[in-house]
């Protein structure tokens, strides 16, 4: 049988036309991050422990402590960080990039939710009818890259980037972004929430993350009326993995409702009512991140 | 990947790239010993999944626009989200002093106006580059599979 060459064997990588564009690509992104101070993940894994809310509070904490803020939404299918931090477009093209939202505190933002047509419009693509198992991952990794890298951010103190929910998530936010140089991982006491967040908290080590550090949501609820502070789960979910992990929580955040509609209309509770008890957590989750940059 | 012309022994070189606009691509691969041509051909999984990485094959004779493969990709996207600045106000280029045939406004009409503003720009520039002051369907033809632009 006649030996054909091996692909290792015929091919250059420093001359692959398509390896060339793959590190263009990455280039562009480290290029775009060059000017930002600390890359800010907040992610969880879990969904529905207030990981948009953190982010966005936390955008707009350090922001108004001060600091040049950048946020971008990476939850392409469930976008909220804009509306969270009330900002809409349009937004102007140019050669350099897209010129991002300016929402609360002057954050700027970028969200998958400033593109699209209408409010209840799903993330749908331009599709062949078959194969789109195969190919809807890749185009939203690349979506994701050129939310990041094509948006004009300017020199900017910190980049906060609201990860989606799923742990596989938080890997491709590892494997696209050049550095991350603190994640943020959001969870609630809830026994349920402390056994997802865990993958995503060992995923992030072993890639290396550092520091990775734990906020706490949802952790009591005061009666606005009595005044009784209750925990609203049976668990305590937050502390046992922050004993298990080690990791410091730099943040324990109370249930408020007030947060929540605060939140819901575009202005963050951290800059609505900075001396509530969730407020001050808030606050001193931005302080922590802030002595960093 | 690659494509070994097995009598020569010699890697295929990229020759050529066309975009019929069904959502399939062909391109062409020379062998640099014997000139035997092969044609590798996709069916619009394979094309979108190559689209996808946001690469082309062949290579890029137009550096990546801003957004370009979201704008290219998105279905759902607001036709006013995004607000292209005039080609004036772009260094160096006239891509508006190009004319476009009524069958090519037609065409370009045809295009989601999330990416409109971008696709027209960039023919524009195609056309300038080399000399043509006018769009036709045939150009936008040309420029597709020169440019690599599926779905544009």
């Amino acid at each position: 049988m006649r030996r054909i060459r091996t692909y290792h064997e015929v091919a250059d990588p420093g001359s692959e036309d398509i390896v060339a564009q793959v590190v263009a690509q990455s280039e562009r992104l480290a290029r775009r991050l060059a000017d930002v101070g600390m890359v800010v993940v907040v992610a969880s894994g879990k969904g529905g422990v207030g990981k948009s809310a953190v982010a966005a509070n936390l955008a707009a904490g350090l922001a108004s402590g001060g600091r040049a803020v950048g946020a971008v939404d990476a939850d392409l299918n469930g976008p909220s960080l804009a509306r969270m931090l009330g900002a809409r477009g349009p937004l102007e093209v140019g050669p350099e990039g897209v010129e991002p939202a300016c929402g609360a505190a002057g954050v700027r933002v970028m969200s998958m939710d400033l593109l699209l047509a209408a409010e209840d419009a799903p993330l749908a693509w331009r599709e062949p009818d078959e194969g789109a198992f195969a190919w809807r991952g890749v185009l939203e990794t690349g979506a994701l890259r050129e939310l990041v890298a094509d948006t004009r951010w300017g020199t900017l103190d910190v980049l906060v980037v609201d990860a989606p929910p799923g742990s596989d998530k938080v890997a491709r936010l590892i494997e696209l972004l050049p550095r991350i140089d603190v994640l943020i991982v959001v969870t609630t006491p809830s026994d349920a929430a402390r056994h997802v967040v865990a993958k995503s908290v060992r995923l992030a080590r072993e890639r290396g993350v550092d520091p990775i550090a734990l906020v706490a949501n949802m952790t009591a609820w005061r009666c606005p009326h009595c005044g009784q502070t209750e925990a609203p789960f049976a668990a305590d979910g937050a502390r046992a993995l922050a004993e298990a992990t080690g990791l410091p929580t730099w943040a324990e955040v109370p249930l408020d409702p007030r947060m929540g509609a605060a939140t819901d209309a575009g202005r963050p509770y951290v800059l609505e009512a900075p001396d509530s008890a969730a407020g001050r957590a808030l606050r001193g989750l931005a302080d922590e991140v802030a002595r960093r940059t | 990947m690659k494509f070994l012309c097995v009598d020569c022994d010699e890697v295929m070189a990229f020759a050529e790239r066309q975009l019929p606009g069904d959502g399939t691509m062909a391109a062409v691969f020379k062998c640099p010993g014997c000139g035997r041509e092969m044609g590798l051909l996709t069916n619009p999984a394979e094309t979108r999944l190559v689209s996808g990485l946001g690469i082309r094959v062949g290579g890029r004779s137009v550096p990546e626009q801003p957004m370009e493969l979201l704008r290219s990709s998105l279905a759902t996207g607001d036709e006013q989200a995004l607000v292209d600045m005039p080609s004036e106000a772009r260094a160096g280029l006239t891509p508006g002093s190009v004319r476009w045939s009524a069958d090519a406004r037609a065409r370009l009409e045809q295009v989601p106006g999330f990416v409109r503003g971008m696709v027209k720009r960039i023919y524009g520039e195609w056309a300038v580059e080399r000399g043509i002051d006018e769009i036709t369907p045939a150009v936008m033809d040309r420029a597709r599979s020169d440019l690599g632009l599926e779905g544009m």
